[in-house]
């Protein structure tokens, strides 16, 4: 599958294309906010494969400078999806569906995301889990079949996904958290599996240590990462941060998503990670969605964001 | 959590309410702290006993303040508020349970005299 270039100079794109294990590939953009393309002619080719997708951060219920209209802006994302040119099998959502866990914007993001005809995966984000009972009105209603906090796993077109919750019982002065219940879950749920399998993990906060200064890493990540490090095809999928940043480390991928919402700064750029207003013409290109495609045989799975507006 | 453990801060809450009836007259202090770009301000205080403590949240974010054992404030949306009395000295550090990255600390001192110092 190639993905159209909508116009966007290919030499202003920074790609990176790396051969891990069994093959993952890798693609980044030089801070380009436009479609990124997976440019790679000889398996151009129409190829078997499956495509899921990521939405995160929606943050239903935000009414600040940044975005004053957040239900919009997810409804131009749902209808992003639409225009796809491979339908997604599935969504997955990373988190901070609302904004202050009132059952009525669970209600705005639930009514919306439907429009997409998908069925939807989720993990919790911090901001779900701010009712009276810290978690109850969540698992209430996306927590059916999870364990603990809202962990689970599941098999799709032979890729093994992992759901993981690490925005429960943080610790003063630490970075998200999963804690030992369910990495020793994790340890088993991975037991006997083979290598050879590709595997997705998608949790809110990121896995690897993105910025600690800002609490954007994991306490206790690198436990996780290190039962998957056998694996030949390891992607993780986080949210959180609304900006896209990727990384390979010998067969982990590990990529972050736009934000449905409203963007935050760069690590380091700004005072605080508060959200950031820009220029109302600008907004759209910093919020999207991102789109995973698995291609059978090749064993490589490429990621590509796309803006709400180019 | 053992009942021993809960029948002792039981007992400590009780010491302490009548303490601070006591003391109540001398000790109505009210001091403010600001949460801005993610952090308090100011990180740490200095406190009588008996002093009132509110946090307002002037970010864009909401954030909470979480003392493990003492206090946990709901969560606070841009402007909202949240006050707590310190009736028995100690240090009392908090975090934010959303962004723990975000700590502080009040140091609360023992009422000595009848008449509290008015600072301010």
């Amino acid at each position: 599958m190639t993905e159209r270039d909508d116009g966007m100079n290919r030499r202003k794109i920074l790609e990176c294309m790396t051969w891990a294990g069994t093959g993952v590939l890798w693609t980044i953009t030089g801070g380009v906010p436009a479609s990124l393309g997976i440019i790679d002619e000889a398996v151009a080719a129409p190829v078997k494969g499956f495509t899921f997708l990521q939405i995160s951060d929606s943050h239903m219920g935000f009414d600040k400078p940044a975005n004053p209209n957040v239900k919009r802006t997810l409804e131009e994302a749902i209808a992003r999806v639409k225009t796809l040119p491979l339908k997604p099998s599935f969504m997955i959502h990373t988190g901070d569906i609302s904004h202050l866990s009132k059952p009525s914007e669970f209600d705005d993001a639930d009514q919306i995301i439907s429009h997409a005809g998908l069925n939807v995966r989720y993990v919790p984000g911090e901001h779900d889990l701010l009712d009276e009972d810290q978690g109850k009105l969540y698992l209430d209603r996306y927590g059916r079949g999870t364990k603990g906090a809202g962990w689970y796993s599941f098999d799709d077109n032979g890729v093994h996904f992992i759901g993981l919750v690490n925005v429960v019982n943080l610790k003063a002065g630490g970075l998200g958290n999963l804690g030992n219940e369910q990495l020793e879950w994790l340890e088993d749920d991975l037991k006997g599996r083979s290598t050879s399998q590709p595997i997705v993990v998608f949790a809110h906060i990121p896995l690897w240590t993105v910025y600690p200064e800002w609490g954007w890493g994991t306490e206790d990540g690198a436990c996780a990462l290190g039962y998957l490090k056998r694996f030949g095809s390891v992607t993780v999928l986080n949210g959180h941060i609304h900006q896209v940043m990727q990384k390979v480390e010998g067969n982990l991928t590990f990529h972050t998503a736009r934000s449905t919402a409203f963007p935050q700064p760069a690590p380091g750029a700004a005072p605080s990670p508060g959200p950031i207003k820009v220029p109302d013409d600008k907004l759209r290109s910093m919020l999207g969605i991102a789109c995973v495609t698995f291609r059978q045989n090749e064993q490589r799975l490429a990621i590509i964001d796309t803006p709400i507006q180019n | 959590m053992t009942t021993i453990k809960i029948l002792t801060r039981l007992l400590v809450a009780g010491v302490a309410a009548a303490y601070l009836h006591a003391a109540a007259p001398a000790s109505a202090e009210e001091v403010a702290v600001k949460i801005g770009n993610f952090t308090f301000g100011p990180q740490e205080l200095k406190v009588k006993a008996g002093t009132t403590v509110t946090w307002t949240n002037e970010d864009d974010i909401p954030h909470t303040v979480v003392s493990a054992n003492t206090f946990r404030s709901k969560v606070m949306d841009t402007d909202g508020k949240f006050s707590f009395t310190f009736t028995t000295a100690g240090t009392y550090k908090y975090f934010c349970s959303l962004h723990p990255h975000m700590t502080g600390t009040v140091i609360v001192e023992a009422q000595t005299g009848s008449v509290a110092p008015q600072q301010q």
